[in-house]
């Protein structure tokens, strides 16, 4: 966690920097080729900044990943092309957006298993509750039968 | 003096807070008198907390600097209203507040809470007094903010710059009110839990503090919003930033209490439900103050974080939130569920927006959780940033905002979904008919937008075809009509004007996201470029002195399409003291949508000049100040007073907000 602190330590010095992102010289002149350049750009951490894209960041080392995104794309690579070569060099941690892997896995299931947990959870409930939910019981018959249902376990 | 006076203050505020804890504990059966005692415990624990904070506001007022904290956090030359929010702009500061507030609630309890059965008062007041005592101790034992410095130096060595602004003033002190407003919640779920006593009564008296903590922490979300959009400098409104996920995730427990707390007071169901979401708002309000002062997870939230404390911080969430989750297992069995319903119902209704706001937590949790957790069990590192919550969140949130409109139509116990449906048709027809409209008119740019567009007029007209269907609007007289709109209920309106303002919020969000318009460019004086229609005119640069900046000031015209002019300033500024830069964007706002301007750094003798284009951006936080209005009306009606008066005709006093 050592270097962790070190770059926290980086970071109180550099969040203060006014946030400028992309400059005029780094544009590209194809429209297509620039705005492929900017949407892997959001999705791209910057390495010394707290939570901010290379995008929207304007530490030396966003601009460096900026122009190097923009030289691989003119070069020919495809998105996910680019997206694998800064991988390679920094790390999962580059990506905003982490991919489905093993360590992952647990984080992209998370919210469905959630969601679907407690779909399952209601879904049981209501069926037992529609037992006692038959149609034709009133509200009166309903709390008499609740009442005689409970008594015994009292 | 007067701040080793502070300092006593404090003490004995944390004396006091420990006593009642003891004696409120171990006496809650003892009646009115233990309630009384503990009453007046807590308004004077609040006189007491609040002449320490104002000792510390005096120091940075007159600028003391033989009070380290104001060495450190404040400058002789900055002005009045950052002298006084510097106070908070720090870790001893902002702990000062936050215990402020909480003792404030307190008082608030004791004030109005006369009518509350004594037994609860007299827990739930001591629970707040463990609270203050915690926290108090917490402040005086590692981050004492009456340290003097001896010899006192000439000046002080100012405060972040990017903090010294109306934003802080304002932001910390709403976010924390919402933080510290759930400890109420809190502490009735633990004395419901002790004394074992939760009923729909219960729910009536929880319900206006939820409310209340519910519009702070809405407004103080926003405001910090509003805040890093202007501040920041490129227009970004949410990041996802862990600290703002802090923030963001009581307000969604706490929605979902406002709905489950509803179902409780009307049909006396939910109540297990309603006590563990008690429990947990305020726990993940704990856990916000918990993240940001650690020190784990940074962002420009930091100024207040130190890691060192951190332990003391995470010993003092487990003993709280470990006590109470142990209360609420060794308890919870025990209370008995009430209040049968069919599946299409309002409580039905109420139970799926608690399923999908509790899921979005938890989505939420996780993500901002699992790099820490990934990073100490594997030594994996890895970033979970706005790509992943906007995926996350937002299919959570359409299903959510697909059924919403539904909900306030349905009748309690059985209804029936059909006329439900047919009750909401136009309303439906009409979002349809809008969202193509504009996604024809517009172009799509994002192929999300045209059912962002739908959810978000969906949600709005939803709102008012709820008004329009209890005022039996079009079908009796349109004079009937009016005066049965005006005699609605006051809960009635708030229903429908916070479901507005979420549709609202919505389309804001949706409209900048797909039609935003960016243009990075250079420019000398003179020059001008032009975007989405508008002229910007690089009229002049020029340094200019602040009070304790330099400015590089760039001044602009911008006209709009019709033709009107406006001038603005677009400065980059250096701070004296700190010799910290910051940017302040020209942000000039037309209808709904905002021209946003800013100054970038000198490029080979001309200026680099950022322009943004943000269509209907103000309705992202409109829609909150529609939130948080309805929460204020809601408080106004009778049956939600603070202090719940029983059926009493006789007018009462309003709480002091």
């Amino acid at each position: 966690m050592n270097w962790l602190r070190g770059i926290l330590i980086a970071l109180t010095i550099l969040v203060a920097v006014p946030s400028l992102a992309v400059s005029p010289d780094e544009i590209l002149s194809d429209p297509v080729l620039e705005q492929r350049a900017r949407d892997i750009s959001t999705g791209l951490r910057c390495l010394v900044c707290q939570n901010q894209s290379i995008d929207d960041s304007d530490a030396d080392l966003a601009k460096d990943l900026r122009v190097l995104v923009r030289e691989r794309l003119v070069a020919g690579d495809s998105d996910d092309a680019v997206r694998q070569f800064l991988v390679d060099r920094y790390g999962e941690y580059v990506l905003l957006n982490p991919r489905v892997n093993n360590h992952t896995l647990l984080l992209w299931i998370a919210a469905p298993v959630l969601l679907i947990g407690g779909l399952l959870t209601l879904w049981v409930t209501n069926r037992r509750r529609r037992v006692v939910m038959e149609p034709g019981l009133s509200a009166e018959e309903q709390s008499a039968l609740d009442s005689l249902r409970d008594e015994p376990k009292l | 003096m007067s701040i080793e006076l502070g300092h006593f203050a404090l003490i004995l505020a944390f004396a006091i807070a420990t006593i009642s804890t003891i004696g409120g504990y171990a006496f809650w059966r003892s009646g009115n008198r233990i309630a009384l005692v503990l009453s007046q415990g807590a308004i004077l624990q609040f006189i007491l907390v609040a002449v320490a904070f104002a000792a510390l506001i005096q120091a940075f007022v007159t600028s003391d600097f033989s009070l380290l904290l104001a060495v450190n956090n404040s400058h002789s030359l900055k002005p009045l209203i950052f002298k006084i929010s510097g106070v908070w702009g720090n870790h001893e500061g902002s702990m000062v507040l936050w215990i402020t507030i909480l003792v404030a609630f307190g008082a608030m309890v004791a004030a109005f809470g006369r009518r509350l059965p004594s037994d609860l008062l007299t827990l739930v007041l001591a629970t707040q007094s463990l609270l203050t005592a915690a926290f108090a101790g917490f402040t005086l034992f590692t981050s004492n903010p009456f340290a003097r410095v001896f010899p006192a130096p000439l000046e002080g060595k100012d405060l972040n710059p990017i903090l010294q602004d109306i934003g802080l003033a304002i932001h910390p002190p709403l976010l924390y009110a919402g933080y510290v407003g759930f400890s109420i919640c809190f502490s009735f779920a633990i004395a419901a839990l002790i004394s074992g006593r939760i009923d729909q009564a219960w729910a009536r008296w929880v319900r206006p503090w939820t409310m209340l903590s519910w519009t702070f922490l809405t407004l103080g979300i926003a405001m910090g919003s509003y805040w890093a959009y202007y501040e920041l400098g490129w227009g970004g409104w949410w990041f996802w930033d862990p600290v703002e996920n802090a923030s963001f995730m009581p307000w969604l427990a706490g929605t979902a209490l406002l709905h489950s707390a509803l179902v409780m007071e009307k049909r006396n169901a939910l109540k297990i439900w309603t006590v563990f979401l008690s429990i947990i708002t305020f726990s993940l309000s704990l856990l916000g103050t918990f993240l940001v002062r650690s020190g784990i997870l940074t962002s420009v939230h930091t100024f207040a974080s130190d890691p060192t404390r951190g332990m003391v911080i995470l010993s003092l969430l487990a003993l709280v939130i470990g006590g109470a989750f142990f209360l609420f297992a060794l308890r919870a069995a025990s209370l008995r569920q009430g209040g049968l319903f069919a599946p299409v119902s309002r409580e039905g209704a109420l139970i799926l927006n608690n399923l999908f706001l509790a899921t979005a937590v938890g989505a939420v949790l996780v993500g901002t959780l699992y790099p820490l957790v990934l990073d100490a069990l594997v030594g994996t590192t890895i970033s979970v940033g706005a790509p992943f919550f906007n995926l996350t969140f937002g299919a959570l949130m359409a299903p959510l905002l697909l059924v919403l409109p539904f909900g306030p139509m349905l009748a309690w116990k059985r209804a029936d979904i059909v006329s439900a449906a047919q009750r909401l048709i136009g309303a439906a027809a009409l979002a349809v008919f809008l969202a193509i409209l504009i996604s024809a008119l517009g172009g799509v740019s994002i192929s999300l937008a045209p059912i962002g567009l739908l959810l978000g007029f969906w949600v709005a007209f939803g709102a008012i075809a709820e008004l329009v269907e209890r005022s039996r609007l079009g079908r009796i007289p349109l004079g009937e009509s009016m005066r049965r709109l005006i005699g609605l209920p006051r809960t009635a309106w708030s229903t429908a004007i916070a479901h507005f303002g979420i549709g609202v919020t919505v389309l804001g969000i949706v409209a900048t996201t797909a039609w935003e318009t960016e243009l990075v460019t250079t420019l000398n004086p003179g020059e001008s470029a032009e975007l989405s229609g508008y002229t910007v005119k690089f009229d002049s640069f020029d340094q200019v002195p602040g009070p304790n900046y330099i400015a590089d000031e760039g001044r602009f015209t911008i006209v709009a399409p019709g033709g009107s002019t406006r001038k603005t300033i677009a400065d980059r500024r250096t701070y004296v003291a700190s010799g910290i830069p910051t940017t302040e964007a020209a942000i000039e706002t037309y209808g709904f949508s905002q021209v946003y301007l800013q100054l970038g750094e000198p490029l080979e003798n001309t200026h680099v000049v950022r322009i943004w284009h943000k269509p209907y951006i103000t309705l992202i936080w409109l829609g909150t100040i529609l939130m948080a209005l309805a929460g204020v009306l809601s408080l106004t009606d009778r049956k939600q007073r603070i202090g719940a008066p029983r059926r009493a005709a006789r007018p009462v006093a309003e709480p002091a907000e």
